[in-house]
């Protein structure tokens, strides 16, 4: 993690190039995901990143590598800014054998070194709390981050889980992406009051962040991450983000007017000229490459077998 | 307690002995719940003892029963061994979400990358005049549950080394459902004191199954299964049917209520063909239920069967309106007669 250096010239078009490339894999696999929907090869239901890459890859690029997630429902763009393999999600989403938990559990349901997703909202919260007591307890140095959206805001556990995480001041970053619609309903309906202020309520340390360039999540990121790890006590990160796409498939009720407005808030387009043209064609010859490489094997891979119900997988750690 | 403390004479003293012991052995195991520290040591004492002796491993807690065991989970998601106690079992409703759909889940969802070494503990039935929130038996909510364990212990099974095996050697979530008037119950060994008209023999090892037989007695005319504080009062109706009615029972108590594993059931009912389950939570869709419908398919003879279990209302604060409610000795004795041919007396 670099707070105090200015990065040269040279490093910060690095970092640039990097970011850019890792919400683009983010963007095209999304899209190749309902694309790969409406041609009939996915199974269930998914809950797509576009429009909120920014947070998840600023956050993760300054996060340590023994860092520990736990992610929701929206889980795809957050599993793979954490480094999540490709081709194991793509094989996961189409219920394949080789997916990364064996097709049993979906878009939602992910396990992945320190990488954990679940599909009830709010319930993972003191999940993810718990996880940070025991780190805190075993003295690992690492920490804990959660995801929330607006819409957990509705769940009663959160702040069962933010009363003990501050009164034990536990390692642990709330990150809460807030795309103003809880499903199909707006924030305007279900939620009343100040988001920062449910968090600093309980004494947790609260950065609110109303943008979608990269560039200044991930600082906003490392000052939270530095504040959780050094303290050790509990922050919160919320982010206004805008959703590109709908929240499933194709359960988009919002006004076209809005949607187009949300646009220019694109975290690609709002960090994409920070690139050359060649420099962003490389990247998405570099994603395209990736992206094919692991549907194409996900595709051609094998559904589990019904017999294998009944065993017990080989424990992978 | 030291390691010269004497044998535990009741079951709460076995319990907490058991949770002593497992703190002392292991630095991984932690407890977490509402009101377990000293001087109080819990509602009804069974943490009694444990922060004074690891302070730093007992951990009180808001009243928050979903964050109490989602936290427990996430411990043990990360290699710990967290012992969580609900300080009633009625409040386990509150943590629902987080024991179906988080703690018993993770295993198998995350295809054996994680595992939930859990073990949720807590009081649960009536009895006692704590009225309708305080007193239920609500472990039917829980059984049949994927990757979800219910243990119950009784006074003859070894209530520590149940709850030892649960927490030490068990890497799945457990729920462990403690009667509140089992407490302060004696404990019992088959062929002396109050069991003196018993023989026993024991199926399994982790969480035991008991079938308990009149000593020297003929062949059994009915069979009786149950776990928890429900022996208690099948013992007793056991012995009057024997002394006032000569008719032979053999009990079969269980310790691991869900998953359903019920050989030893099955090879009693292969003698006597007549079945009674008798549980303490409500009547419709509960463990008897289950029970009688899986020997009733697997049973090559044909098994007649009745439920002795709580009617199906809210339990009163009224003594007499809560005797009324919760099955008694007198609704066992009747169910065995009415299955034996005779005269309900």
């Amino acid at each position: 993690m670099t707070l105090t250096a200015t990065p040269s010239a040279e490093a910060a078009r690095a970092l640039d190039a990097e970011l850019y490339e890792r919400m683009l894999l983010i963007r095209r696999f999304e899209e190749r995901l309902l694309d790969e929907f409406s041609k009939g090869r996915l199974f269930g239901t998914t809950h797509a990143y576009i429009g909120q890459e920014a947070n998840a890859v600023g956050l993760f690029d300054v996060a340590d590598a023994g860092d520990i997630a736990f992610s929701n429902h929206r889980c795809h763009g957050h599993y793979l800014a954490y480094g999540g393999d490709i081709h194991a999600l793509a094989a996961e989403l189409m219920g394949k054998a080789t997916g990364v938990c064996g097709g049993r559990g979906g878009s939602q349901h992910i396990c992945f070194r320190n990488f954990y997703s679940n599909g009830v909202q709010g319930g993972i919260v003191p999940v993810a709390s718990g996880i940070a007591l025991a780190e805190k307890l075993k003295q690992s140095g690492r920490v804990t981050i959660v995801f929330l959206g607006d819409g957990t805001l509705g769940e009663g556990v959160v702040y069962e889980s933010l009363n003990i995480a501050s009164l034990w001041q536990l390692p642990i970053l709330f990150v809460l992406e807030n795309n103003r619609y809880a499903q199909t309903t707006p924030i305007r309906l279900n939620l009343a009051g100040d988001i920062a202020a449910r968090f600093e309520a309980f004494g947790i340390d609260t950065t609110t962040l109303d943008t979608t360039d990269v560039l200044q999540v991930r600082d906003a990121a490392a000052r939270a991450l530095q504040h959780v790890r050094e303290r050790p006590a509990p922050a919160a990160l919320v982010l206004g983000t805008h959703r590109l796409c709908a929240h499933s498939k194709g359960d988009d009720t919002r006004d076209a007017a809005e949607l187009a407005a949300s646009r220019a808030f694109d975290p690609l387009a709002i960090h994409g000229p920070r690139l050359g043209d060649a420099q962003r064609a490389r990247a998405e010859d570099s994603v395209r490459s990736a992206l094919n490489d692991a549907f194409e094997r996900a595709i051609a891979d094998p559904f589990p077998l019904a017999e294998s119900l009944g065993e017990t997988p080989r424990r992978a750690r | 307690m030291t390691a010269t403390a004497p044998a535990p004479t009741t079951v709460l003293a076995s319990l907490n002995g058991a949770l002593h012991s497992l703190m002392e052995r292991s630095g991984d195991v932690y407890v977490i719940g509402e009101d377990v520290l000293d001087p109080y040591g819990g509602a009804f004492k069974v943490t009694k003892g444990l922060s004074t002796r690891f302070p730093a491993r007992v951990l009180t807690t808001p009243i928050s029963e979903a964050a109490i065991v989602g936290t427990a989970t996430g411990m043990a998601l990360r290699g710990l061994r967290p012992i969580a106690e609900i300080m009633f079992g009625d409040f386990l409703m509150l943590a629902a979400d987080q024991l179906v759909n988080h703690a018993a889940k993770f295993r198998w969802m995350y295809n054996e990358q994680a595992s939930v070494p859990l073990v949720v503990r807590t009081p649960v039935g009536g009895r006692r005049g704590y009225g309708p929130t305080h007193s239920q038996t609500l472990e039917k909510m829980f059984l049949g549950v994927p990757g979800l364990r219910v243990v119950a212990p009784n006074a003859l099974a070894n209530p520590g080394a149940l709850l030892t095996a649960a927490v030490a050697d068990d890497d799945d979530p457990v729920l462990f459902i403690e009667h509140k008037l089992l407490y302060a119950q004696p404990l019992l060994e088959p062929g002396r004191g109050s069991l003196s008209e018993f023989q026993s023999t024991v199926h399994g090892e982790r969480y035991p199954t008991h079938t308990l037989r009149m000593a020297g007695a003929r062949a059994a005319d009915v069979t009786i299964a149950c776990y928890g504080y429900a022996f208690e009062i099948v013992r007793e109706a056991a012995l009057s049917l024997l002394l006032e009615d000569e008719l032979f029972v053999e009990i079969v108590l269980f310790t691991q209520l869900s998953p359903f594993e019920l050989d030893p059931l099955s090879a009693s009912l292969a003698r006597t063909g007549k079945l009674v389950v008798v549980e303490e939570g409500g009547l419709t869709l509960g463990w008897g239920a289950e029970v009688v419908a899986r020997m009733t398919e697997s049973s090559a003879a044909p098994v007649r069967a009745r439920r002795v279990a709580a009617r199906d209302l809210p339990i009163a604060n009224a003594r007499t309106l809560e005797d009324a409610t919760l099955p008694q000795v007198a609704d066992v004795r009747a169910a065995a007669l009415s299955l034996a041919g005779r005269e309900v007396g």
